[in-house]
């Protein structure tokens, strides 16, 4: 029983981590509708950052992850406004077969320049440190910080989507993107912020993807399942299914892991498919599309 | 004023066959003879090399099939090459089948697959169902790799009386005066021509068809083929498991070839999808004669480059990318439109005709 109840603990947790995966994929379908094939491939170039900044300056990586942001933020920005926004129309192929280039080229860039070894983020003392919470269970410090910062990130996106002017102008060009062109939006630009924003979140989920375990150039596709399926468990243009769409799927892989340790990947992706199958809009859906 | 003025005075005439395509026919069927005989002139390498193009064609052509037509951009076809490779091994080792009859039974066990896959996966409309064909394609992939009598995980081979029991191999040993692995290859160079040339067929035919003016029509425009009548979901569907079944047979064949199946290979996103997808692209999507330029261009890189590893992938999606800014319709496409030059005719032309000529 106790083990159970641990495992629903540690699903919850999980899940905080994926609903930060899927939070910077939200904010790209939310406001440009780009689903973004190289969006695992980010967060591990993300976690590379992270990891070259704290090792050249001998920063711990949640002050390396800050310094990183600027950077990343800019990176996103460019990115949007050189090359994805072009690809951006009625046709669908460009910008997936755009983004899945860009996939290949960071996994092997990254292979290239830190080779296949895995890595990993060090902060010490945290990292393995937990709270007890009697009865033999425990929570560890880190997964509790990543799903804290999963809720502060999806209430801070939230906010900005619906309490700010830029949140505005980024709701009116998803909802009509020549009406919003015509009241003065710059939507290249618009696009381009958003894209910067979401390599914030990006830079986010790469912290406690390093913290939490092993990373290589090779595992960014996993994450880029992980976060879709949370963003469709959840329903399409929801932040808030976005994050129950991530414990949802960290529920039942570390329910599948629990009965067979083998069946962890696997249950969280049949997971997904029963909701499809079941509630092909997901838990709570906004946008139709 | 005169009465007949009043009526038309143009004869429509509508074809999709002209002169210069029936001597491309001829061309073709000369091609096709010069490649079933070439194993008697050529050597091991070419031949293998020559099985490698062929199935990533024949890959292609069914990718194209269902991208570039049907609007279904997957990037999980890898599911059922490996679903083929892995129920050839099912049939062979554990049913104890002839592999040229588990060939065809392959393809008929991805398309029963492709049709409960069809149904969950079409719940997703367009980028998102790309995405959704790949969590599929990783759903088999560990299917696969909990099934213990395959090897589980790690894989399992073909045993060497499997791999000799194929028909024509002790013929081509003594008609050609080969050893037997050489003879092997020639055997499965002939299967592969012989499953690229039935895909070619396939598709042509498809496209030529009732049902491929409606794909045409829904590459071009979706919405307004559906006003006209299209019944888009089930011809999608049609699609979906014809191309499955295809590509299964295609992955049997592959995998009889190799000799060895592992999970991670046969299911593998970057061999059996991310290639193909850049030689359609390449090449031109939307053409049947796109992935023929896109199969050439990425075998010649694959021969001189693929020893770089990392850089060479790294070309690979430059370049895709490159071609889908600047040159969306491939590189076939610039030169078809500057020459109005066409090798595989399924396009229906208007041919308008003033009745004075006459």
């Amino acid at each position: 029983m106790i083990g159970w109840l641990d495992a629903l603990i540690q699903g919850v947790l999980l899940g905080g981590l994926y609903a930060l995966f899927a939070a910077g994929l939200s904010l790209m379908f939310g406001v440009m509708r780009l689903v973004n094939l190289a969006h695992g491939d980010l967060i591990v170039l993300a976690a590379y950052a992270i990891l070259v900044v704290a090792s050249k300056l001998g920063l711990d990586p949640f002050v390396a992850m800050l310094a990183a942001i600027p950077i990343l933020f800019v990176m996103g920005f460019a990115l949007q406004h050189v090359l994805l926004n072009r690809t951006l129309g009625r046709d669908l192929l460009p910008p997936l077969l755009v983004t899945f280039g860009l996939s290949i080229i960071i996994q092997n860039g990254l292979l290239q320049t830190f080779s296949a070894d895995s890595q990993r983020l060090r902060s010490g003392a945290i990292e393995t440190a937990s709270i007890p919470l009697g009865g033999g269970i425990a929570v560890g410090v880190v997964p509790l910080l990543t799903l804290v910062s999963a809720i502060a990130v999806i209430v801070f996106l939230n906010f900005i989507f619906y309490r700010t002017p830029l949140g505005r102008a980024f709701r009116a060009t998803s909802d009509d993107l020549e009406v919003a062109q015509l009241m003065g939006v710059d939507v290249n630009r618009i696009f381009a912020v958003a894209m910067g924003l979401a390599f914030v979140v990006i830079a986010i989920a790469a912290l406690y993807l390093g913290l939490r375990a092993n990373f290589d150039p090779t595992i960014g596709p996993a994450r880029l399942l992980y976060a879709f399926e949370a963003v469709i468990i959840g329903g399409l243009g929801s932040f808030r299914g976005t994050l129950a769409g991530g414990i949802v799927l960290g529920l039942a892989q570390t329910i599948g892991a629990r009965i067979d340790p083998e069946w962890q990947i696997l249950a969280g992706h049949l997971a997904f498919l029963v909701v499809l199958a079941v509630r092909p809009r997901g838990l709570f859906p906004r946008a139709q599309d | 004023m005169d009465d007949t003025a009043a009526g038309p005075t143009q004869a429509f005439r509508i074809e999709t066959a002209g002169g210069s395509s029936r001597a491309t026919a001829a061309g073709a069927l000369i091609i096709l003879l010069a490649l079933v005989l070439l194993p008697i002139f050529a050597g091991r390498n070419l031949i293998q090399d020559l099985i490698f193009l062929f199935y990533m064609l024949a890959l292609a052509q069914c990718w194209n099939l269902l991208a570039g037509y049907a609007g279904l951009i997957s990037v999980g076809q890898q599911a059922f090459v490996g679903l083929g490779g892995y129920l050839l091994f099912a049939l062979t080792l554990i049913a104890g089948l002839n592999p040229l009859l588990a060939i065809p039974l392959t393809g008929l066990a991805s398309a029963l697959f492709a049709l409960p896959t069809a149904l969950i996966v079409f719940r997703l409309r367009g980028a998102y169902f790309a995405i959704g064909t790949w969590v599929v394609a990783e759903v088999y992939r560990l299917v696969f790799a909990q099934f213990k009598p395959l090897g589980g995980g790690t894989g399992t081979s073909l045993t060497p009386s499997v791999t000799s029991s194929v028909l024509g191999i002790e013929w081509a040993k003594t008609w050609l005066d080969v050893r037997t692995p050489a003879a092997r290859d020639i055997v499965s160079y002939w299967m592969a021509l012989a499953l690229l040339a039935g895909t070619l067929a396939a598709v042509y035919f498809i496209l030529r068809s009732r049902r491929g003016l409606a794909l045409g029509a829904i590459r071009d425009h979706e919405a307004a083929a559906a006003g006209l009548g299209v019944d888009i979901y089930r011809i999608k569907l049609a699609v979906y498991v014809a191309t499955a079944a295809m590509t299964g047979m295609i992955g049997a064949l592959i995998y009889l070839q190799k000799a060895r199946i592992s999970p991670d290979a046969a299911f593998s996103v970057l061999d059996w999808t991310a290639y193909v997808i850049f030689i359609v692209v390449i090449g031109g999507i939307g053409t049947m004669e796109g992935p023929v330029i896109g199969a050439i261009i990425f075998y010649l890189l694959q021969r001189n480059l693929a020893d770089f590893g990392a850089s060479y992938l790294i070309i690979l999606g430059t370049l895709g990318i490159i071609i889908m800014l600047f040159a969306p319709k491939g590189l076939w496409g610039l030169v078809a439109e500057r020459y109005d030059l066409t090798l595989f005719p399924t396009r229906r032309r208007l041919i308008v005709r003033d009745r004075g000529d006459r």
